[in-house]
């Protein structure tokens, strides 16, 4: 077993699942020879030819359209968007027709294809490469969301969305590529999507978070810890599909929470994890569901640091839900 | 010949130097098109002149058999047009678009290459889904959106999808299949079948991004696709001169470096043969080709529409006098291929095979409700299968809460 960081088990899951099947295609802007900007395709054209690692003109539209027209006839591309914030020219794309195509046709057409875009501040990136945009995708109904939060999962979770039937927006915690190292087997394996992860189990607050809130969300229980707080930690992987019993299970147990996302407030995702929990767990509930998250504004430059929940925050809240 | 040879072999040292990275094509001038019509501006290629005769040098000589098949084609899109027209105007259906004028363009292409080519159609080809043999009932069953439909009555009529005939999924969003035509004609490169993709759209459909994402992709990788515009002069209202201010829909192909012509679009030998050389280039690795087929949209938008707010009335009897349809027959029976007898019976058999469609089509139910659930993805996630549940005890309670006296039967 290998210790790869999480943007070497992305490579990692690319270069295994290229191996495997030739439909598996890559495509993006400076993904080929420079292996892209943050070197996620490293290598991989020189492996795998110019037809399967391809350099895209700088046109997201045109790189989820093309790559839609491949997955109807029958290969399995995985298109890279170079930033998240950058992936709202393909928005039409994405909601109108990659997520649609199946219902439409009555499923004479689908869409395998999985959408690769680092996601996530925390990098010094200002607005336009800092942004969380899960919200917008989760909403859409065809589409798979999922957001791997380490190494292990980043490969497991990226191979099983490429096998995956159905078009998968594939979030990379950018923040983690290289911070966070772990063990990742050699070969093949999957991670279930549809499946939360329980990263530390706990008796008094639930937790709940996904990418790059969950090593946040671990601190912050290492700091509840002394101070009688005992947190359970819910890493959801996937916000679609959802996986609401691992959620509710911990609630019922719990009986209070804390939802912790780094996009703005308003309808974030964990804005629906609240109303799940509101709606099937109510009685459960020994206090109100308390979210933590970015602000209701442009993602700033130089206050990054103020605008992401941090462990302080986070534990402020597990006090406040603890202490309700 | 047709244009885009022709042109080529006038430039060949321009695209000595060119090569594949930016051929130089533009519109062709043949000399065919001197004797146009006043309606038609001169640098659209034509084989039929304004007295429908052939110009015997350009003429295709396609085989009768191969002829009348593509008459058949464009009379029986007209007539289903027609009917389904009808078929709104009486309550029947909820909304029609008609290709009224088009034929020869739906036709004159889609007799141009094989059933192993992938066809991204906007929603104004209902005729070449019929010509690729797009199973009738299955095609008025779509207009009723009912159990027979094969998109399962999800979207609203015309938006037809057969993917047994490589017909894809006709979308609302406007040029969208542009660049996915790219990417299925990349798949056919990467795994280097010889098959073509072929996009369409119309003059509107040109201004939209996902046209130019088509154009740009389609020429950075020499990918085995050809683009059609239908140039019908209107998007909805909205005239082709406050569309664009490119002195022709082709010359947008240039800056792309795609070679590009204008065709008569009311002449179906005309555009067979632009056609068909510009699918024999995809399909040689030289290459997309953009065709702006020029016509006129002798119907409305859509049922929903009223040309008489917007239309130039001059322009469209002007039109009228070139009906595709009608220059194709003259063409024909020139060449005593063609009668009003045969005509006549055409018609009555082409009426009756919709008529006997339509009435099996309108006994069919509507979809199960189950259906709403289904094709969301390959398996219905847990949500789903939830939402359903939950509407399913809703529908069996569905009537007790109007009927009933107590505050909350439920």
């Amino acid at each position: 077993m290998a210790t790869l960081t999480l943007l070497q088990s992305v490579r990692d899951a690319l270069l295994t699942e290229m191996g495997l099947d030739e439909r598996v295609i890559l495509m993006g802007e400076d993904v080929g020879h420079n292996g892209g900007v943050f070197r996620a395709t490293e290598g991989l054209q020189k492996e795998f030819g110019e037809d399967r690692v391809m350099d895209t003109p700088l046109n997201e539209s045109g790189i989820i359209g093309m790559a839609m027209g491949m997955a109807v006839n029958g290969l399995r591309p995985v298109p890279e968007i170079q930033f998240m914030d950058f992936i709202y020219p393909a928005f039409d794309e994405i909601v109108s027709e990659v997520a649609k195509i199946r219902y439409r046709s009555g499923g004479g057409f689908t869409c395998p294809m999985v959408i690769r875009t680092p996601y996530g501040g925390g990098i010094k990136g200002g607005h336009y490469h800092s942004q969380s945009a899960e919200a917008y995708f989760a909403h859409t109904a065809g589409l798979k969301v999922v957001i791997p939060s380490n190494p292990y999962d980043t490969k497991g979770l990226l191979i099983a969305s490429i096998r995956n039937e159905d078009p998968v927006l594939f979030m990379e915690p950018k923040r983690l590529y290289r911070s966070l190292k772990g063990e990742v087997p050699e070969g093949p394996y999957t991670v279930e999507l549809g499946r939360a992860n329980i990263v530390k189990p706990g008796s008094d607050v639930t937790l709940i978070c996904w990418g790059a809130m969950v090593p946040v969300c671990m601190k912050a229980a290492e700091l509840c810890e002394p101070r009688g707080a005992d947190c359970e930690v819910i890493d959801v992987r996937t916000l679609v599909p959802l996986d609401e019993s691992t959620i509710l299970e911990s609630v019922a147990k719990t009986g209070r929470v804390v939802i912790v996302q780094e996009a703005p407030k308003t309808c974030g995702f964990g804005s629906e994890i609240a109303a799940i929990i509101a709606e099937q767990a109510i009685l459960h509930l020994e206090g109100p569901i308390i979210r933590v998250t970015g602000f209701d504004t442009p993602f700033p430059y130089t206050l990054e640091h103020i605008y992401l929940p941090d462990a302080e925050r986070v534990a402020l809240a597990v006090g406040k839900a603890k202490n309700f | 010949m047709p244009a885009i040879e022709k042109d080529r072999g006038k430039k060949k040292r321009a695209a000595a130097v060119a090569e594949k990275a930016s051929p130089i094509l533009t519109v062709a001038t043949p000399k065919a098109s001197k004797k146009g019509s006043s309606v038609l501006r001169e640098d659209c290629y034509r084989i039929l002149d304004e007295h429908d005769k052939a110009n015997p040098k350009e003429d295709p000589n396609l085989s009768p058999e191969v002829l009348l098949k593509m008459y058949r084609g464009m009379a029986f899109v007209r007539a289903f047009d027609e009917r389904g027209m009808m078929l709104q105007r009486q309550g029947r259906i909820g909304f029609y678009v008609p290709s009224f004028g088009q034929e020869a363009i739906q036709i004159g292409t889609a007799s141009a290459y094989t059933n192993d080519d992938f066809v991204f159609p906007s929603y104004r080809e209902p005729g070449i889904f019929l010509y690729r043999g797009a199973d009738l009932f299955e095609m008025i069953c779509n207009l009723y959106g009912n159990s027979g439909d094969v998109c399962r009555g999800r979207q609203m009529p015309v938006h037809y999808s057969f993917a047994d005939i490589k017909m894809f999924s006709v979308s609302s969003p406007i040029a969208t299949q542009v660049i996915q035509a790219v990417g299925a004609a990349m798949a056919f490169k990467i795994r280097k079948e010889n098959s073509v993709a072929v996009a369409y759209c119309g003059d509107g459909g040109t201004s939209e991004n996902d046209f130019h994402s088509g154009l740009t992709f389609g020429g950075a990788y020499q990918a085995p696709v050809v683009f059609v515009v239908t140039n019908n002069q209107y998007a909805i209202s909205v005239p082709v001169c406050k569309q664009t201010a490119a002195r022709r829909i082709a010359d947008k192909g240039a800056g792309y470096g795609i070679p590009s012509i204008a065709v008569d679009g009311n002449d179906v030998l005309a555009v067979h043969k632009v056609m068909s050389e510009a699918v024999a280039r995809a399909r040689a690795g030289e290459g997309p080709t953009l065709l702006e087929c020029v016509t006129f949209r002798m119907g409305p938008h859509s049922s929903s529409d009223d040309p008489s707010r917007y239309r130039d009335e001059k322009l469209y009897e002007a039109w009228k006098k070139r009906d595709p349809i009608l220059r194709f027959r003259q063409y024909l029976s020139d060449r005593k291929l063609w009668n009003d007898k045969k005509e006549e019976q055409l018609q009555a058999e082409m009426k009756a095979q919709i008529a006997e469609a339509i009435e099996r089509a309108e006994k069919l139910p509507p979809p199960s409700t189950d259906s709403i659930f289904e094709d969301v993805y390959a398996e219905p996630t847990p949500q789903l299968k939830e939402q359903q549940k939950q509407l399913r005890a809703e529908e069996a309670l569905r009537g007790k809460f109007e009927n009933s006296s107590e505050a909350f039967p439920l």
